[in-house]
């Protein structure tokens, strides 16, 4: 097992949480996290990060590791 | 009915209403305001002196029921940069400009007798010149309020504060939207441009305006719906932002490593969910007020909101993802409601949030304040600025200027103007549009983040030189023609997207003037404004080496990433061949 931050933004957050120390199976994609969360039902992701740098979906996790999951958002 | 350029001497007080030449008939906007100084103002004169013009242009489709067309440029020689600014801005004036039949207003000339400061108002065919001492002194909700009772409660006003009379290099022109608050010309000190002109306020009269000709009404309302659909249904313009408004970005750009924190001392502010997006919806929620209003008009992204106290009363709107940062992560303040109260004074007197709060936030350094004081913020800017005294002279000639006075190094500035809110060692491609810009650091002349951070219009890593000239040549062509339109730079999202955007603008501007651009046609008007620009820029003295990025930034390296600038002169300076 691995010891996982898992963190939601922006829509993501509603009626779940902002940020949460989450345990995984070994070898675990980001998409399964995903999917686990059932975040991207009614927006797709948008921006994926691990430890402050660009990921895919298919990204397996490692001990330790922090991911981020936003919706598409913008501004400026 | 021809639109007509009206043309102010202050020098006399005179005015003229001409024809509109061939070569400007196309343009409008930044196109426009850059066409404009660049063939009337000498590149070196004084910013302030009796040369420089100021030259308000609204869009091409303002003064339409296009969706977000709205806004107004404005250009001129900027005293903070020395080199051609534009700034556009929301607010009402654009289409009031548009339906009068005022394709642009030029102001030239220094009266005489600086003793008075003048109102401007802008009728059908005729400009009055108003000598106003009752305001003079007064801040701009003030300047407001007068002209309300004064005249149809839909008159279009520009106006400056206190430090636009003292010429503050800080100082910027404030515009009323249509909920009566207030939208600004914000960057490069034009507010002083104004001051030194002796003009408190200019108003155009909103009585006896007509609805601007359509060329082509059928064709123009069926690509408008195309294009209104394409904001409404990406997931950025259509969701995102009337959600949670630009400050939605401080929790993304704070993960990213990319938050200027501490006059860009790191990337990353442990206090970033304090100041979010997030937490301000939050806030907004639980005390009422609105997530989600336009700036103008015909805003159907609507991006901007209404911000209550703890007690459900107002403190401010309008409130940005700039201003936040700028006081939040920049100076260290973690509360959001300060930052607020904050944000409502600088609207009042009329100063730049990004510029005012960088050179806060370099004030830090020479000793003036501490991280996180917002309350000697507050009163630095309430008393010392607002008054002229010394100190807040330094602080209104913003960071480039106090760094200079106190003897410091690590100065956040491009062309003498601040860095906003995304670190360029961090976010490359921003770095790029920083110091490549003709404006000097503006982050929406080509906003790199989109594709470096945001994944729109695809992805470049953001850590790596690869590509970044290129991704911010393309986009400040594109900005520089969108800018020229009158719509907010936010339709850039669903452009850089949705195939159906983009055509859909430019068959809108074909049905208004009856003509038949391509796309083409409008990367090459985005093209033309660069060089002209630039141009301007080089015989003012901005040549190569002021493309530079502040040299602190090549040598010190920028948690969490631990990355520096390393771009070579000869890789910036390729950004130029095109
Ligand atoms: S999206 Fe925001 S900035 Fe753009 S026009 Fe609407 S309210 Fe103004």
């Amino acid at each position: 097992m691995i010891n996982v931050t898992v963190k939601l933004f922006a829509q993501y957050r509603e009626n779940r949480f902002k940020v949460e120390q989450r345990v995984y199976k070994k070898g675990i994609h980001a998409s399964e996290i995903i999917e686990e969360l059932g975040v991207a039902k009614a927006l797709p992701i948008g921006v994926l990060m691990v430890n402050s740098r660009h990921e895919s979906e298919s990204y397996i996790l490692q001990e330790g590791d922090i991911i981020a999951l936003f919706p598409k958002v913008g501004g400026g | 009915m021809s639109d007509l350029i009206y043309r102010v001497n202050m020098s006399n007080l005179s005015f003229s209403i001409e024809e509109v030449p061939a070569g400007w008939m196309g343009l409008g906007g930044r196109g426009l305001t850059s066409t404009i100084v660049a063939s009337e103002v000498d590149p070196e004169c004084h910013p302030l002196g009796p040369n420089n013009k100021m030259v308000f242009a609204p869009g091409l489709l303002s003064g339409t029921s296009a969706s977000n067309s709205g806004r107004n440029s404005l250009g001129a020689k900027s005293p903070l940069t020395g080199g051609i600014k534009e700034s556009n801005v929301g607010g009402t004036s654009a289409g009031i400009f548009s339906k009068l039949g005022v394709k642009a207003l030029i102001i030239e000339g220094i009266p005489q007798d600086t003793s008075s400061f003048y109102q401007l108002h802008i009728t059908k065919d005729n400009v009055e010149f108003i000598k106003v001492p009752e305001l003079v002194g007064k801040n701009n909700y003030f300047v407001l309020d007068a002209m309300l009772a004064k005249y149809d409660k839909k008159v279009a006003v520009m106006s400056i504060g206190r430090p636009g009379e003292m010429c503050m290099l800080t100082s910027n022109i404030s515009v009323k939207d249509p909920k009566g608050k207030l939208r600004s010309h914000g960057r490069g000190g034009l507010g002083a441009v104004m001051g030194s002109k002796k003009i408190k306020c200019i108003t155009v009269d909103a009585a006896d305006y007509k609805e601007v000709t359509i060329a082509d009404p059928e064709k123009f309302k069926a690509a408008s719906k195309i294009f209104t659909k394409a904001l409404q249904e990406n997931p950025i313009s259509g969701e995102g932002l009337p959600a949670f408004g630009t400050n939605v970005l401080v929790n993304i750009i704070n993960e990213a490593g990319g938050l200027p924190t501490r006059n860009f001392r790191s990337g990353t502010f442990e206090f970033a969910e304090n100041i979010c997006g997030e937490t301000m919806a939050e806030n907004i929620k639980a005390r009422g007020g609105d997530t989600t209003h336009g700036c103008h008009a015909g805003c159907v992204i609507q991006c901007s909101q209404t911000y209550n106290d703890k007690d459900g009363k107002y403190l401010t709107s309008g409130f940005e993802y700039e201003m936040i940062w700028a006081f939040g992560a920049n100076l260290g303040i973690k509360d959001l409601d300060l930052i607020a109260k904050i944000d409502a004074l600088m609207d009042d007197l009329g100063l730049d949030a990004i510029e005012t709060g960088v050179t806060l936030g370099l004030a830090v350094d020479a000793g003036i304040l501490e991280y996180g004081d917002g309350e000697r913020a507050y009163k630095l800017i309430a008393e010392d600025i607002a008054n002229g005294t010394p100190l807040g002279r330094i602080i209104g000639s913003g960071a480039g200027n106090l760094g200079k006075l106190y003897g410091l190094v690590r100065v956040p500035v491009v062309k003498n103007q601040s860095i906003p809110a995304y670190e360029p060692r961090a976010i490359k491609g921003q770095g790029v549009t920083y110091v490549t810009t003709p404006m000097g650091a503006d982050h929406t002349a080509g906003y790199a983040v989109a594709t470096n951070i945001l994944n729109s219009g695809g992805y470049v890593d953001p850590l790596k030189k690869e590509g970044q000239v290129e991704l911010s040549r393309n986009l400040q062509i594109a900005s520089a023609a969108v800018d020229s339109t009158g719509m907010c730079i936010f339709v850039a999202f669903p452009a850089l997207d949705d195939p159906a955007c983009l055509p859909a603008l430019i068959d809108m501007i074909n049905a208004r003037f009856g003509i038949a651009i391509t796309a083409d046609d409008v990367m090459n008007l985005g093209k033309n404004i660069l060089k002209t620009e630039h141009a301007f820029n080089l015989k003012a003295g901005l040549g190569n080496a002021s493309d530079r990025i502040p040299e602190f930034m090549k040598y010190e390296k920028l948690p969490p990433h631990n990355v520096v600038w390393d771009f070579t002169n000869e890789e910036i300076d390729e950004f130029w061949n095109f």
